[in-house]
């Protein structure tokens, strides 16, 4: 096109406020944002906005266990949600949990991006069998359930955060060394790198400077569709009884926790941490459904 | 063709081989099953030919090769725990998990393919946006946390569906089937409803981002152009076209329903081979979790494989005398 | 149908697109008719809106996208206001259309059989199979395909452009249209394919006496082919009559930069004209002449809007200050 020669006029539409505004266009994504952004903050601030330290056995009393949700303690205090059999408070306990989950799902995410990203951008650049190797390994690893490979690891290495950590960054660098290879080989074909190498660029500066950014945007959106994945994940596996301990538990066991008194009607114990799970998964998926559309060229008009 | 085959299955065995060695390994690191197997008060000499017994006394890579021997004579050892064959356990299991399973896709292509098209045609219209909400909830739902809702809302509280176990069987070339009698079916509803709910959300979106992608192809408008019913642009020409990711994508999730059916299994205690693998990863029952996955990666490699040919029917470009790749 | 009738009869067609952004004027108060047997060049800058023309005709403009004014009159017939059944009756038995990337008009999952009898069958489903097969090969076989039984269960990734291309056109002759709509058929395909299609199609609306209304922004193929021809400016055309007059005797400033700007034997050595500045965002066109930002003859008379004026018969014009001769 002819675009590129004319000089532009500086531009009152930069892309990023057409990236916020395009990302504004649906209200149920910034409703999305909105929301990430408080379980957030709930679960950053937990220990100083939670009624009670869940983990604190001397605050707890057993004579307040299985209360429903707005019943009244010995002690005078609401317990909104009510409590588990432990006599501790649902809500306090949802806030814990959700540090925990978003702690394990974040923090995988990251280092399996980090893993992966290294892994895909040596495989795209490289090539040869190094290349042939990689995409040989990610081949078999996602030709297999995420939860299968998760239930192999975690029945070796046994409980804790670090192990489920260990399993879910196993689970999921696969797949973004699979995303950033496929952007790269498509991006590095393309004139930019080419004119970068005809510059005689170093590699590491086309690779870091010139290939990587424009490898981010679908790595964006994979990585939001991943955190959410790891997060569901970890909690499945804690209600499986193969994921954390119980010393800490993060959503998924809370859950797990209550299964037991789902039959006779006790729906809290269990209900009100499956909903704290699913707003944090809504909410993610909402942001990474939009970013994805603002993102892909396909569907730009 | 052949040609292709013959590299595809190579490759298979390749596949499981690695597989074998990983799992093989993996699981030997499970604890010490004599420890928990036999009496505390045993004295070493006891321990000792317990060991014997099992074969946990020889070097590691002598128990491999023996397993890798005794399971191409489909021997993949003796449960610690039932002490019959962990093969046995496994396929007596099996019917369970693949009946469930198979009913789960099948709700899931059944509702998500019309419900996606129609959504992908109309993206802006209320009802393309309501199900595309649906299908972002679907997602984000966890699987088990809709089972125990599941339990709650139609079992508990409105009674109307049980939620535990297969309910009665009909044995059919000596499988048993719940889904061919009225008690099996009420009791398969709930469970492949909860194993379908992640497999809808998945169809719908496919042929919702397919349909999108499709209908601004030229050859839709030339579709058009030509004079077709608004039906046969939809069901032939788009929905041709969207298929073929569904379909790859469906098959290869067959493998990952029978693996989530563990969840689902767990929840409303559907007597199938994942009930039993998380049972024998808690026992230590390292056999039936080395048989289990041995099996399962076996049914993967051929699901895949199958996948693989389906795809080169449906998309005539990827015929596969083509791909030598 | 009367004798003099026009197959075609396009009258201040208006098609807006209803855009987030604004109202975009595709297409603004275009007219122009078309006989039967005779070829109708619409030229202009892509953007100019000569593809929205084209599916106007057909009411296959979709949304944001609406015809918001004008009619086209088909045999005497408003398709403006016809109800869709009307069109789809139409579409591709009447009216067919010819699309410009073969590449992509094609549907790859489906043989070429396939799309060819499914064009038959949606307008008569008495012919039956068998007799749709008949005339699919009939119609290959026309178009210059060669062993058109085979070609016929084949896929349409098994073609070449060109070869795909004529296939299209294969199937937009299938019913022996009264009208058909070439949009820059030839655009995407090799030169020496260019004439080949450029000639099976002329030779084929001979034959069959349709009216052909050939959508480009190639004047050099309109010379050599067309009967009359209209240019196309920002949603507008700016100047018709027919070919050896407009090309010849150019009267807008637009058209004749837009001769001025082929390049030609004739005028080797001298430097090659061209039209300054870039075609204007259809979004923010300001009132008047659209043309006038790059036009050397504009001046305040411009900043209204051009009439549409007849300098001789069979011209139409838009400009307040056309050239007497270009040359």
């Amino acid at each position: 096109m002819t675009a590129e020669i004319v000089p532009v006029a500086p531009a009152v539409e930069t892309p990023f406020r057409r990236f916020v505004a395009e990302f504004c266009a649906s209200r149920l994504a910034v409703a999305g944002l909105v929301g990430l952004s408080i379980i957030l903050l709930v679960a950053i601030f937990a220990p100083w906005i939670a009624p009670q330290d869940p983990y604190d056995l001397r605050q707890l009393d057993v004579l307040d266990g299985r209360l429903p949700p707005l019943s009244k303690s010995m002690g005078g205090k609401t317990y909104w949600l009510g409590t588990d059999d432990q006599g501790r408070d649902m809500l306090s306990g949802i806030m814990y949990g959700l540090r925990t989950s978003l702690l394990v799902g974040v923090g995988s995410s990251f280092f399996a991006m980090l893993i992966g990203m290294a892994a895909g951008l040596t495989a795209a650049y490289v090539g040869g069998a190094i290349e042939t190797l990689i995409m040989r390994i990610v081949d078999i690893q996602l030709s297999f359930p995420a939860i299968l490979i998760a239930l192999i690891l975690l029945a070796v290495l046994g409980q804790g955060v670090d192990k489920i950590m260990i399993a879910l960054v196993a689970v999921q660098w696969a797949y973004y060394a699979r995303t950033v290879r496929g952007t790269a080989l498509v991006e590095r074909r393309k004139e930019y790198i080419e004119a970068a190498r005809c510059l005689a660029l170093g590699k590491s500066r086309i690779v870091f400077r010139h290939l990587l950014p424009n490898c981010l945007p679908p790595l964006i959106v994979v990585n939001t569709v991943l955190v959410a994945g790891a997060i569901a994940l970890e909690a499945t596996l804690s209600f499986l009884g193969l994921g954390l301990p119980i010393t800490k538990p993060s959503l998924g066991l809370l859950i797990a926790n209550g299964f037991a008194y789902m039959l006779s009607g006790k729906y809290w114990i269990s209900f009100f941490p499956g909903v704290a799970l699913l707003a944090t998964i809504v909410c993610i998926n909402l942001v990474g459904d939009q970013l994805r559309d603002v993102l892909n060229p396909r569907l730009q008009k | 063709m052949l040609v292709y085959l013959i590299r595809r299955l190579l490759q298979s065995v390749a596949v499981l081989l690695v597989m074998s060695v990983l799992v093989f390994v993996g699981v030997f690191a499970i604890g010490d099953p004599v420890e928990i197997l036999i009496n505390p008060q045993a004295d070493q000499a006891e321990i000792a030919r317990a060991r014997a017994a099992l074969g946990l006394d020889q070097p590691l890579w002598r128990q491999y090769a023996l397993f890798v021997v005794n399971a191409a004579t489909g021997d993949l050892g003796r449960s610690f725990v039932h002490n019959v064959p962990a093969i046995d356990l496994i396929l007596q299991r099996m019917p369970a998990t693949l009946e469930l399973a198979v009913t789960a896709t099948l709700f899931g292509v059944l509702l998500g393919v019309p419900l996606g098209l129609l959504a992908g045609l109309r993206p802006q219209s209320r009802i393309g946006k309501s199900i595309m909400a649906g299908s972002i909830l679907g997602f984000s739902l966890p699987t088990f946390w809709v089972g125990l809702m599941l339990i709650m809302v139609f079992a508990v509280q409105l009674g109307w569906l049980p939620s535990t176990g297969r309910g009665e069987t009909r044995r059919v070339l000596g499988i048993d089937l719940s889904i061919l009698t009225l008690d099996g079916l009420r009791h398969i509803v709930l469970p492949a409803l909860n194993l379908a709910l992640f497999k809808l959300s998945l169809v719908i979106r496919l042929s919702r981002a397919g349909t999108r992608e499709v209908v601004l192809q030229d050859y839709v408008k030339f579709a058009r152009a030509k004079g077709l019913a608004q039906r046969r642009v939809v069901w032939v020409h788009v929905f041709k076209n969207i298929m073929i990711p569904i379909v790859t994508v469906l098959g290869l999730e067959l493998g990952s329903t029978i693996a989530f059916a563990v969840v689902t299994e767990t929840i409303f205690a559907w007597p199938g081979m994942g009930k039993l693998i998380i049972d024998s990863i808690n026992l230590l029952d390292r056999p039936v979790v080395v048989a289990y996955l041995m099996v399962v990666v076996f049914m993967f490699i051929l699901i895949n494989l199958a996948v693989d040919l389906a795809y080169s029917v449906l998309d005539p470009r990827v015929r596969l005398s083509e791909v030598k790749g | 149908m009367t004798a003099n009738q026009p197959t075609l009869s396009v009258e201040s067609l208006r098609t807006h697109f209803f855009t987030r952004a604004g109202v975009l004027k595709a297409v603004d108060d275009v007219s122009f008719t078309v006989s039967a047997g005779q070829v109708l060049g619409l030229v202009g800058e892509s953007g100019s809106g000569k593809t929205v023309t084209g599916f106007s005709v057909i009411g296959l403009v979709d949304p944001p996208g609406r015809i918001v004014g004008g009619r086209v009159l088909f045999k005497g017939e408003d398709l403006v206001g016809a109800g869709e059944e009307r069109l789809r009756r139409l579409r591709g038995d009447r009216v067919a259309m010819i699309f410009q990337d073969p590449m992509m008009t094609l549907n790859p999952v489906l043989r070429v059989d396939t799309q060819m009898i499914e064009t038959i069958l949606a307008h008569d489903p008495a012919v039956g199979r068998s007799a749709a097969m008949e005339r699919a090969r009939d119609a290959l076989g026309r178009v210059g395909i060669p062993s058109p039984d085979e070609r016929l269960r084949a896929y349409p990734h098994q073609f070449s452009g060109g070869m795909r291309q004529r296939v299209a056109i294969a199937i937009a002759l299938l019913n022996r249209p009264d009208l058909i709509i070439a949009d820059e058929p030839t655009t995407a395909l090799d030169v020496t394919i260019q004439g080949q299609i450029l000639y099976e199609v002329q030779k084929l609306c001979r034959e069959t006496g349709a009216a052909l209304i050939w959508i480009t922004h190639d004047l050099s193929v309109i010379a050599g082919l067309a009967d009359t021809v209209c240019v196309m400016y920002a949603g507008r055309i700016v100047e018709s009559g027919t070919v050896d007059d407009v090309l010849d005797r150019p009267q807008h400033p637009y058209t004749a930069g837009l001769i001025g700007s082929v390049p030609s034997r004739n005028r080797r050595g001298v430097k090659l004209a061209q039209i300054p500045g870039m075609t204007p965002s259809l979004l923010s066109l300001p009132p008047g002449c659209a043309f006038r930002a790059r036009c050397a003859r504009a001046d305040d008379a411009c900043l209204a809007e051009p009439p549409l004026v007849i300098p001789s018969p069979g011209r139409g014009l838009r400009c307040f200050h056309p050239q007497a001769d270009a040359r």
